[in-house]
């Protein structure tokens, strides 16, 4: 089994974990404490602003540009609409300036 | 009254609701399902892998992260913890979904919480909510319409990516970070959310820079998830 399918697989149960895990464990509880909770809040947004802030800060004036128009975009509508048009400034960027 | 009706209603219409909520879902889920499958190819995924881990991880933000650090060349144990961290919500939202099917049996709980996307927590909720019994024929159809597809979408979209020829010019290796940009920014009314992404951020551009790269995503996440559980407790919470 090559790494990239163990890995997928290791994510799988993980995953799956998570997703029974907390009816399993966290039913027992009565309460979470609200410092924890807001902890688990925050982990998404957390985990993915990771993985654009340093694609943000090592792009150039393309990437930078369509990072911004999307995150514009992403203010007012959904996620497809903010996604398009991200897409086609750096399209469009990376033709204009090679 | 609602749950008087749908109670005595046939098994045929619990599964047609069922695929009804799951419809738009599925419409919206499928231009992602495409990409992820052809991003992965281009991040040397097999068309076999794609589908393997769109139908074992099923989770898409998740299944974007795992590809963009196998991309990065990251050791797969980080790998593993990254998609495990984008998935831990799940866990509050089994929490919550669990008390709504006390009386599914343990085995249709087992194989209805490997289904808890984030839209099926969402409409389960909704649901439940509105009065009616969480039946375990509708969970699953909606479940299904919505589950087959992704699968089918990210193998169509990993047989087409492999016949893209330039995928520079096309801008693939920079749609992720727009992607994710999204995800975030999907979460901006959730309390915290400024002060959360400033410090993710900002540690984790200071992180890849004295660090390197695979550890600015755990360095950077545990700040921002820090500043979150450091920060004052709004009202009802009386620990401070």
């Amino acid at each position: 089994m090559s790494a990239v399918t163990a890995t997928i697989l290791a994510g799988a149960v993980l995953t799956y974990l998570a997703r029974a895990g907390g009816h399993l464990v966290l039913s027992r509880f009565s309460r979470i404490h609200p410092r924890v909770e807001a902890g688990l809040n925050a982990v998404p947004a957390a985990v993915l602003t990771t993985l654009v802030a340093p694609a943000a800060y090592t792009g150039g004036p393309a990437e930078i540009a369509a990072l911004a128009v999307a995150g514009v975009v992403a203010l007012g509508g959904g996620m497809m609409p903010m996604f398009l048009t991200g897409a086609a400034v750096l399209i469009l960027l990376r033709h204009l300036i090679g | 009254m609602t749950a008087h009706t749908e109670a005595k209603a046939s098994i045929g219409s619990e599964l047609a609701a069922g695929a009804r909520t799951g419809f738009p879902v599925m419409v919206a889920a499928a231009p992602f399902g495409i990409l992820f499958g052809t991003l992965a190819v281009e991040n040397g995924f097999s068309v076999f892998q794609v589908v393997l881990m769109s139908a074992t991880v099923y989770a898409g933000a998740s299944q974007m992260v795992g590809l963009d650090l196998f991309g990065q060349a990251v050791a797969p144990w980080l790998i593993v913890l990254s998609i495990f961290a984008v998935n831990f919500r799940h866990v509050l939202y089994s929490a919550a979904v669990g008390r709504r099917v006390r009386h599914w049996s343990a085995l249709q709980k087992a194989v209805g919480f490997f289904f808890l996307v984030d839209p099926q927590y969402a409409e389960s909720e909704r649901r439940a909510l509105s009065g009616t019994p969480l039946g375990f024929g509708w969970y699953m159809a909606m479940a299904m319409t919505i589950y087959v597809f992704w699968i089918v979408n990210s193998a169509l979209g990993a047989l087409f990516g492999r016949l893209i020829p330039d995928t520079d010019a096309l801008g693939l290796d920079f749609l992720l970070p727009i992607y994710f940009l999204g995800l975030v920014m999907g979460f901006r009314r959730r309390p915290l959310f400024l002060p959360v992404v400033v410090a993710s951020a900002l540690v984790s551009v200071a992180a890849f820079e004295l660090v390197g790269s695979p550890w600015h995503v755990s360095i950077g996440a545990l700040a921002g998830i820090a500043v979150a559980a450091l920060a004052p407790v709004p009202k009802d919470g009386d620990a401070r």
